[in-house]
């Protein structure tokens, strides 16, 4: 917010400068393709309600797109509506409608090309294939959207919010359902993403690669194709967001890929296949996160080393954490385990037995995966306890030291 | 075959153990309710128990009391009656009662608990029907080991076997070979194996109908089919019922040869 201050402060300033140019079906503009060409630079266009069957309108010099009780603007399915070439354009309040599909180009309903400065604000879009496409942009804002897809397959479909090469964006309080991919983040740096809703996406609630430095706080990514994706990316910063019912025979809550340097805290995750699947993430630190009802809290895929896990809860998952090596480089500390049967003597709330997250039957479901057949079954809980009090197949140095007693 | 049914059905309602079994469930569900507060988390813990307990006591029971009832079978054998039907009513009996305690014992704390007004209802009804099933099939199961084997101790010994055997070894032995063959497809192996368990096959079906079976679905696509849709639980449904009428219909056979 205070990085984008400014520069809204010098927008409202150059504004007094601009005039008011208002758009209707009865003024003397009555398109925004003829507003756009009469505006001089820093005008405002005012929309007025009504239906504009426009597509591929250019915005190609400072303006303020306003709508006034979302005017409609219609696409008709025939390609791109709004492109935004030029710096310092603020589009608001308007409701864009029916965006052409196409298997060779992406066409989005608000496009920006190379510009900065931009706000894109309280806009709504339904019938779409991409939403709102940054394109080498920067110093941006997309805030309070709301963004309704119909997507149905991968293959056909957009996604809703989408960074490509971008540096500095905030994208806040948007709420997304029903497209491809939520929120797309490819080549993408010091991108805030914060409080933004993403539900029934076909594919991801959030989808990362090659982005680094970004942070990511308080979103609510539920029921999702797949969860949420972060890959082959540094300095990630993820808090105090919930990852919720991706509950499907090949989904999980979030998948680390190439991970490197993260914070991942305060989160919770609720009833997901697999809570975390990690796979080559190096040095990332998880603290008070809550596992909630997870098939499998954490999975650990591979070639993951110096990672920490802190004052979790961990709490009635079907396997706390699953392991295919008997390696194990990564610490467990101080979590709270909802499995956990052991005594605290001195009462010092730290349980007096070390923990064993990794159940013996996790490793041979691992190894063989229909195994799985025989979930709770009484044989397996017997050979889980034997493998309990002597270990031989699990990494035996997999444990936490001080499991607390009371959930934290 | 009724009037056979209707003695040995009240004989047991008189005697201690059924009132036991009863009481034990009673305070089970009362226990469970109380310490969870939750009617679906009661449901899973009861699915461990009763797939558990269920068929050792109706397997024990099931021998007992056919030696027990021994010298008045013999009794009755002398008098007009057909065979098929004394058996079967002594057999229809026990189980009948052993369900009705089962059923009953866990009813009333789960109704009382408010189980109508909660959505476990099909989850916990599915685990009384199941229960049911796995009296039938021990209880059928001991009166074919008790049929065969006039020796007291050796029919407690191969009841108490069998039960180890199908709770225990069973998944022991189906876990080896999984491990052993990993290299193949086992898709289909392990489905096919887990029906030819009745205890197997009744924790598979509990599970089909809790939120845990996308767990299953996991592994593989044969898997997803049939844990994912109602293939699966119409599938172990039917087989399950083979398994009752199989060691029933055994049952009548050897007793229509056997030789007093």
């Amino acid at each position: 917010m205070t990085k984008i201050l400014p520069f809204l402060l010098v927008l409202i300033g150059l504004h007094a400068h601009g005039k008011t140019i208002e758009v209707c079906k009865s003024c003397p503009v009555n398109s925004l393709k003829e507003g756009v060409a009469t505006a001089m630079d820093y005008d405002t266009l005012l929309i007025q309600k009504g239906t504009y069957k426009e597509y591929n309108i250019v915005v190609d010099k400072p303006l303020t797109l306003l709508g006034k009780n979302y005017p409609i603007i219609d696409g008709e399915d025939q390609g791109e509506i709004i492109t935004i070439t030029s710096d310092d354009v603020t589009v608001d309040g308007l409701f864009i409608i029916n965006v052409g599909t196409s298997y060779t180009s992406d066409y989005a309903a608000i496009r920006v090309v190379k510009s900065a400065n931009f706000l894109i604000q309280n806009v709504v879009l339904e019938k779409l294939f991409f939403g709102i496409y940054l394109e080498k942009a920067k110093d941006g804002k997309v805030y309070h959207n709301k963004i309704i897809g119909d997507a149905v397959e991968e293959f056909n479909s957009g996604n809703g919010i989408q960074l490509w090469y971008c540096n500095n964006i905030e994208v806040s309080r948007n709420i997304v359902q029903h497209v491809r991919d939520g929120i797309y983040l490819e080549f993408s740096d010091n991108v805030l993403i914060e409080n933004n809703i993403s539900t029934n996406n076909v594919r991801y609630g959030l989808h990362f690669m090659f982005s680094n430095n970004d942070i990511y706080q308080g979103n609510t990514f539920e029921n999702n194709g797949a969860g949420v994706a972060v890959m082959f990316s540094k300095q990630i910063k993820m808090y105090h967001n919930t990852f919720k019912k991706n509950w499907g025979t090949a989904s999980f809550g979030m998948l680390l890929k190439e991970i490197n340097d993260a914070e991942i805290a305060n989160n919770i995750f609720e009833e997901n296949t697999v809570g975390i699947s990690i796979e080559g993430s190096n040095r990332i630190e998880y603290r008070q996160n809550d596992f909630v009802s997870n098939g499998w809290a954490i999975k650990v895929r591979g070639a993951c080393y110096g990672n920490s896990f802190s004052e979790n809860n961990f709490l009635y998952n079907s396997f706390d954490v699953s392991y295919n090596s008997k390696l194990n480089d990564n610490t467990f500390d101080g979590n709270f385990w909802s499995d956990y049967t052991g005594y605290d003597l001195d009462k010092n709330g730290i349980g007096d037995v070390p923990y064993r997250p990794v159940k013996l039957f996790s490793y041979i479901v691992n190894r063989t995966p229909e195994t799985i057949v025989l979930l709770r079954s009484l044989f397996m809980d017997i050979i889980d306890f034997s493998e309990k009090v002597s270990p031989v197949f699990t990494p035996d140095n997999l444990m936490d030291n001080a499991p607390k007693m009371k959930k934290i | 075959m009724l009037k056979i049914l209707k003695y040995s059905f009240y004989d047991l309602m008189r005697s201690r153990w059924s009132y036991v079994y009863f009481v034990f469930y009673l305070l089970l569900g009362f226990v469970l309710l109380f310490l969870n507060n939750d009617v679906s988390k009661a449901v899973i813990t009861l699915m461990n128990l009763i797939i558990v307990l269920v068929p050792l006591i109706a397997t024990i029971f099931g021998v007992m009391y056919y030696y027990n009832s021994k010298e008045f079978t013999e009794l009755l054998l002398a008098q007009p009656i057909k065979r098929t039907s004394i058996f079967l009513g002594q057999y229809l009996g026990v189980a009948g009662s052993l369900s009705l305690s089962l059923i009953l014992g866990l009813g009333i704390p789960f109704f009382l608990y408010g189980l109508l007004r909660s959505n476990a209802i099909w989850d916990f009804s599915l685990l009384l029907v199941t229960g049911t099933f796995l009296t039938l099939i021990f209880a059928a199961l001991a009166f074919n080991i008790a049929l065969s084997n006039d020796n007291k101790i050796k029919g407690f010994g191969y009841a108490v076997l069998l039960w180890l055997f199908l709770a225990v070894i069973y998944d022991g032995l189906f876990l080896m070979s999984l491990i052993v063959f990993e290299e193949y497809p086992l898709d289909n192996f392990s489905l096919v194996a887990t029906m030819l368990n009745p205890v197997d096959l009744s924790r598979t079906l509990i599970l089909l109908k809790l939120d845990i079976s996308a767990l299953l679905g996991y592994t593989g696509a044969v898997f997803k089919k049939f844990f994912g849709t109602n293939f699966g639980f119409i599938l172990s449904v039917f087989v399950l019922i083979l398994w009752t009428i199989i060691p029933i219909w055994r049952l009548l056979l050897k007793s229509r040869r056997k030789d007093f």
